[in-house]
């Protein structure tokens, strides 16, 4: 039988919300404070949803240490505690959490194999989410 | 179609362990989770149901019933138990947060009336939890 399993994770970034190919004044308009030079930070809780069927002889998706093993890996040791304006995989974008949640879901649709990737959920604050799943539609 | 969610909450233990592994691969696989003295857990469950409204109540689902239902069928089966030892699908399931969302779907599915089944969600901490639609 299929389930899905998500799991959380946190971590800290700092980010400014600036597109060179905008005007000072654009940039100001588009991004407000988010444009303050010095950047600013947030405490980004992280949702990872896999699926697959459960594994008789374990009862799992996949195994949690699994999970925890590749997301501490590819993910956590590269964005908590930076400055995601300086991050190789977001330093040519503009470090939105649209753009960081679609540069985690890419991490881990190349490199997680033990369970199919169904979502990627970040709250970036508790007023805001936003959830990828690529070209899929997302499942409530 | 309107989905409904009703949330409850239950505390168990458990452990995890498969006989037909040695005690090395319990041990490797299921980690801490293997000691047979168990360990617990605040369980927080919602139950999602869909359906059409109905005219003349106004609801999907009479939620007093889907209370009961749920107080029945699996608070009553699961709540402060060792669902390994006292839960009978556990003597040979895996008591799993997987296998807890398919096993309280198995539960619930035959026992509703009027609305339908949709999600079944069990957290097992606020940073875990599984979701399980009823699919083979
Ligand atoms: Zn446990």
């Amino acid at each position: 039988m299929k389930a899905h399993l998500t799991r959380r994770y946190m971590f800290s970034a700092s980010h400014r919300l600036h597109n060179d190919a905008m005007s000072e004044a654009e940039n100001k308009a588009t991004y407000g404070k988010c444009n303050n030079p010095y950047g600013h930070g947030h405490n980004y809780a992280l949702e990872i949803t896999v699926s697959g069927p459960v594994d008789e002889s374990s009862g799992m998706v996949c195994n949690l240490t699994d999970l925890d093993a590749f997301v501490e890996r590819e993910i956590l040791e590269r964005f908590h505690l930076q400055n995601l304006n300086t991050v190789p995989e977001l330093d040519q974008t503009v470090p939105t959490t649209e753009n960081l949640s679609a540069s985690i879901y890419d991490i881990l649709q190349r490199g997680f194999t033990p369970a199919h990737l169904e979502k990627v959920r970040i709250q970036e604050t508790m007023m805001n989410s936003f959830e990828y799943a690529g070209t899929n539609e997302i499942r409530k | 179609m309107i989905y409904l969610t009703r949330k409850a909450e239950f505390a168990a233990s458990h452990y995890y362990h498969n006989p037909e592994f040695t005690p090395e691969e319990n041990q490797r696989i299921f980690g801490k989770c293997n000691n047979p003295n168990g360990h617990g857990h605040n369980y927080t469950l919602e139950v999602t149901v869909k359906g059409e409204v109905d005219p003349r109540s106004g609801f999907v689902v009479d939620l007093k019933q889907l209370k009961e239902v749920l107080n029945r069928e699996v608070l009553d089966a699961m709540d402060h138990r060792f669902l390994n030892k006292e839960v009978p699908e556990f003597f040979t399931r895996i008591p799993t947060t997987e296998n807890l969302a398919i096993s309280i779907w198995q539960r619930l599915a035959p026992k509703l009336k009027t609305a339908q089944l949709h999600r079944v969600r069990v957290y097992e901490t606020s940073d875990l939890f599984v979701d399980f639609y009823g699919e083979a």
